[in-house]
């Protein structure tokens, strides 16, 4: 009697958080996309999954955002229940270029059209590639830099890791604008996207180059480090520094007046234009283009949002 | 290997059981596990029509593989009163060297050793400090857990490492006669450890370590040498995990398998093996392993909120141990 009662006791306890669950669930057959996001746990992933969520709501398309939690793996589970699912369009924020392209392959496999979001894929074939405008926003950044300084001053610049293609974009941006208004990068080396990394190559390049009037790093992070190296060796008032992301650390550093800019990316902006795009294509056959530009815009002391 | 007299210690593929009036509550703990996944599964199969299809459920076993593969491992050293907190971290090493090898040399058989030999030797560390060394495993494999992701970050540069020959990746992303080599791996390996686990000496010798392992030394039985092996067959089975993992991702990659040390102890906690040893069954762990996958499957099925999966698996885990704990009594 005692073992059934607790068979009993097992077997409802375990399925009881299931049929909760159940009542949570979208009712709809419309069009389904499936969105296979990077980190829930990223705040920038999560504006970019709220814009895809609010304007799927709006154009009244049903969305299943998987989460993948920094796992190439879990990554790869998501694509293959959305496929199961038969979703209409997978938005996919890879977790890198290479995860990336295994689940684009899976989706090819499948015959779902595939739409990335950020990051972008090593191969196989997609939609487009929905992307901040990198090259427009180091650009941005070069005027900003280029209005703040004498046509003859020294600037430096940091950058992410070789290889990593999307921020050498906006190092390519800053560095036509920095050409073309005469201006000399005397410095440019690599921090590996990391906060202290960007410290320490700031610390060599202050070393080098004393007269130094402004750097741009290709991320906030190393930005921030290089804040720091900067101040350590009392030159804050001297170096200009102006980072690319718009985290919530550097906009606390510009009101603090130790940054001077950032470049934001604008992800929920990123999260609606996906649907959009998958939208216009599905249901209104337009092709869209290979790459589909998200606008950045510039955040200084005088720009920085309210709160 | 010394062998154990057949009738004092016996078990069955539900549980071992020390004594014969236990024998019906071990076998209704690995029974509970499977009414509920047959039960859960009975709910996503009305709730989604994608589930119960043939292809949906080569998936799942897919997306499970290489967490109940290296559950497995993480089962027999629990089994022995130990605990297996270095699994992620081993895994990413044994990754990331491989990739690496196998990059720089083009061969299969290379990538192979270094993953699966990376693991074992990662596992022998583990199982000499708890033996020899006395550190309590927790600490231990905490310890050893933090190096080998260490090492993985350093050698690697925190980059990671792609793009690999098909042969290689053929445990992860190859298929025999349409099964998935995800599928055949785990099920050939379960059966092995089943009867490596009933129906030999060494398993009963695993059970009895962990059920009193001072009694059990005093039998004659060299525990340390056991103990030693057990860290060292989970340091293999976890290098397998590696290895179906890399095939699968085409990657190496230092972050790769956080959390799963977790995970594996969850499958092993919910097919009913107690965590202070001596007690479990090898058949309840892929059950609980499968647990897990379904859950997550077929809540992605549902459209349920992603944030909402965590807090449905942990409810399960609770209930899992909770009910472990009391048929103890």
């Amino acid at each position: 009697m005692t073992i059934t009662k607790r068979t009993f006791l097992a077997v409802m306890s375990m399925t009881l958080p299931l049929v909760l669950g159940a009542g949570t669930a979208l009712a709809g057959n419309a069009k389904v996309f499936g969105y296979a996001v990077q980190d829930l746990g990223n705040q920038y992933w999560v504006a970019v999954a709220n814009g895809v969520k609010d304007q799927a709501k709006t154009l009244g398309v049903d969305v299943v955002v998987m989460d993948a939690r920094t796992d190439a793996a879990r990554e790869l589970s998501n694509i293959d229940d959305m496929i199961q699912k038969k979703v209409d369009a997978i938005l996919l924020s890879p977790w890198d270029a290479n995860s990336g392209a295994n689940a684009v392959a899976a989706a090819n496999k499948a015959k779902i059209p595939v739409f990335v979001l950020d990051i972008g894929v090593a191969s196989g074939s997609i939609e487009s590639l929905i992307v901040s405008d990198n090259l427009k926003g180091g650009r941005i950044a070069g005027e900003f830099v280029a209005s703040k300084i004498p046509a003859n001053a020294e600037v430096a610049h940091i950058s992410c890791q070789p290889g990593y293609v999307i921020p050498a974009l906006r190092g390519q941006g800053f560095k036509e604008v920095m050409k073309e208004k005469g201006i000399n990068i005397v410095a440019s080396q690599t921090a590996e996207s990391q906060r202290a990394k960007g410290m320490d190559v700031m610390q060599n390049i202050l070393q080098a180059h004393p007269n130094l009037a402004a750097v741009f790093a290709e991320n906030d992070e190393m930005a921030l480090g290089a804040v720091e190296a900067i101040a350590a060796a009392g030159k804050s008032k001297q170096v200009l520094v102006v980072g690319f992301d718009g985290t919530g650390d550097a906009l606390a550093s510009i009101k603090d007046g130790r940054m001077a800019a950032t470049v934001a990316q604008q992800p929920y902006e990123m999260g609606k234009l996906g649907v959009d795009t998958a939208v216009a294509l599905l249901n209104d056959g337009k092709k869209p283009e290979g790459e589909t530009y998200v606008p950045v815009k510039l955040i200084t002391s005088d720009t920085l949002p309210a709160k | 290997m010394k062998s154990v007299p057949e009738n004092r210690l016996t078990n069955s593929g539900f549980g071992s059981a020390t004594s014969v009036s236990f024998l019906s509550l071990t076998r209704l703990r690995g029974m509970g596990s499977l009414i509920a996944l047959i039960l859960i599964m009975g709910v996503f199969a009305v709730s989604s029509p994608a589930f119960l299809q043939i292809q949906n459920l080569m998936n799942i076993i897919v997306q499970v593989a290489v967490i109940a593969v290296i559950a497995a491992g993480a089962m027999f050293i629990i089994l022995t009163g130990g605990i297996d907190l270095s699994v992620g971290g081993v895994m990413a090493l044994a990754g990331v060297l491989a990739a690496s090898a196998v990059r720089a040399s083009d061969s299969t058989t290379l990538g192979i050793v270094v993953c699966l030999g990376t693991a074992v030797l990662f596992g022998l560390l583990a199982g000499v400090l708890v033996t020899y060394g006395r550190i309590p495993p927790f600490v231990c494999t905490l310890g050893t857990m933090s190096i080998a992701r260490g090492i993985a970050f350093v050698y690697s540069g925190g980059i990671p490492i792609s793009g690999f020959p098909e042969s290689f990746r053929f445990a992860g992303s190859g298929e025999i006669a349409g099964i998935p080599m995800m599928v055949i791996i785990p099920v050939v390996i379960y059966a092995i450890l089943y009867f490596v686990l009933v129906r030999t000496p060494f398993g009963k010798i695993v059970y009895a370590i962990g059920s009193n392992e001072e009694a059990t030394r005093l039998t004659g039985i060299d525990t340390q040498k056991y103990k030693l092996f057990v860290y060292s067959l989970a340091g293999l089975l976890t290098g397998i995990g590696a290895l179906l993992y890399i095939g699968r991702i085409n990657s190496g990659h230092p972050g790769s398998g956080i959390g799963y040390e977790l995970n594996a102890i969850a499958a092993v906690v919910i097919g009913g093996t107690s965590l202070s040893g001596g007690r479990g069954s090898i058949i309840g762990t892929v059950i609980g392993a499968l647990i897990m996958g379904v859950i997550s499957n077929g809540l992605n099925l549902m459209n349920i909120d992603p944030y909402f999966q965590s807090v449905v698996l942990g409810t399960v885990i609770v209930f899992a141990v909770m009910i472990d704990q009391h048929s103890q009594k």
